[in-house]
């Protein structure tokens, strides 16, 4: 399998190497390739996977405006004094109209772009709830396998239920903000269970503690006693509570290796991935030999006249394949 | 093409006034095109560091403040130096008829200018892309 480079093609294990190299251009074909190709994306996962699962995966989730996309700017800022190389996945909405979209989260990292230990990638949700594009999950292994320490996934704009965050990651930090509503809000099912880090940003402003007050009522609530998620006050324009929210992050890792959970957490993600591709090849395997293709569509109409209903007409399609 | 295509619209140099990239980028937008904005006052380092990690199909550069004859020629040669020469450039903003010439020659490959209707710009961009 081959891919335009420099008006030339060249194989995709050759991009690999110098993705692994250290070649950042090579690192962002890859990414557009599993983006756009699903035969490239699958290619490119087969080779790099011996690659992935040496970095540590965080993701910055939280409401529109929260500051998602400052505060992954000064958490990379830190982390890179340390001497680590940090990529980062900023993902916006893509419209359902047009397709099109806006991707902003750089306008918030602009010294980042020329320190050579940071990769910044934004994309677009195309189409994909739950905060995510579908394509997030490859993107990070290629980042992974290109030997990025952290890798720092910024979703979009959450309300209540969009959770993939939590399917990718390995320690979440929920980005809240005072003046959102009342304690109610706190207590609801979704979003704020899957936080392994409270921050509370803009912290500065009126209302910021008792923001952080109902958050830590709510976190009281919780039955798992094996660890409190943490609450850290911040205000990321300022470069305020940086450090503590960074060690967290870090004692979040700790611990998740030392209780065996990251394993655990990693595993299921694994199981899910895969049957997720399982699901996809069979869906592929039941739509190409349903022989003819009006098939279905002469299906629909003989559920719409009632003369079927939906599952007599699945168990018959079913039956039909030959395995 | 079944991907949307990528641009990035970067504001080079000081130049505090991105209402015009703001209408350019939404109007891509609405065209089913992935916007990438990246802000205001932008070295053109800057600019090409963002085309190739997001691997982008242009480069669309507003500058209303005069310097577009060192600007923009500097961010061709960076992606040239890169080996970057698939991305179509376009250049926009107050420029003066007489430096159009001279910056499509150093590698811009159009330049829009106030009165331009959006469509045009759109069209161009699709039948001109290089990859």
């Amino acid at each position: 399998m081959l891919m335009k480079w420099d008006g030339d093609l060249m194989p995709y294990s050759q991009l690999i190497e110098k993705m692994l190299a250290g070649d950042k251009r090579a690192c962002a074909r890859l990414i557009s390739a599993v983006e756009n190709d699903p035969d490239a994306a699958e290619k490119i996962m087969r080779q790099i996977h011996p690659y992935t699962g040496k970095a540590h995966i965080v993701g910055i989730t939280g409401p529109p405006g929260a500051g998602k996309s400052t505060l992954t700017d000064k958490i990379v800022k830190k982390l890179i004094k340390e001497g680590k190389k940090v990529g980062v996945i900023a993902v916006d909405p893509t419209s359902p109209y047009s397709g099109g979209s806006i991707l902003g989260d750089r306008i918030r990292m602009q010294d980042l772009a020329l320190s050579p230990e940071v990769f910044i990638r934004s994309m677009g949700t195309r189409g994909h709830l739950g905060g995510l594009s579908k394509h997030t999950r490859n993107a990070l292994k290629v980042l992974d396998a290109a030997g990025y320490d952290y890798i720092i996934i910024e979703t979009v704009g959450v309300g209540q239920s969009e959770v993939d965050i939590v399917k990718v990651a390995d320690t979440v930090v929920m980005v809240m903000v005072p003046g959102l509503g009342d304690d109610i809000q706190s207590i609801k099912a979704g979003i704020m269970e899957i936080g392994d880090i409270f921050a509370i940003n803009k912290s500065d402003l009126f209302g910021a503690d008792r923001t952080a007050l109902e958050v830590n009522m709510m976190l009281d609530l919780n039955p798992d006693t094996d660890r409190r998620p943490p609450v850290v006050k911040v205000v990321a324009v300022k470069n305020e509570g940086i450090d503590d929210l960074i060690k967290e992050i870090k004692d979040h890792l700790s611990y998740l290796k030392e209780s065996g959970k990251l394993e655990e957490r990693r595993k299921n993600n694994i199981k899910e991935d895969l049957v997720e591709l399982i699901e996809e090849e069979l869906r592929k395997i039941v739509l190409t030999r349903t022989e003819d293709k009006n098939r279905l569509d002469d299906e629909v109409i003989e559920i719409y006249n009632k003369n079927k209903n939906a599952y007599e007409v699945r168990d018959d399609l079913m039956r039909r394949l030959s395995w | 093409m079944n991907r949307p295509i990528r641009v990035l619209i970067a504001k080079p140099g000081l130049d505090g006034h991105d209402r015009g990239a703001k209408v350019i980028a939404r109007a891509l937008r609405d065209a089913g095109m992935e916007v990438i904005y990246t802000g205001l006052r932008q070295t053109p380092e800057q600019i090409v560091a963002a085309a190739v990690q997001e691997d982008v199909d242009v480069v669309g550069m507003s500058l209303l403040s005069g310097a577009h004859n060192y600007l923009f020629p500097k961010v061709v040669e960076l992606l040239r130096e890169q080996g970057v020469n698939d991305v179509l450039i376009l250049g926009g903003g107050i420029i003066p008829e007489e430096d159009i010439p001279g910056l499509k020659e150093a590698g811009i490959d159009e330049i829009f200018t106030p009165g331009t209707p959006i469509s045009k710009m759109i069209e161009f961009i699709k039948n001109n892309l290089k990859r």
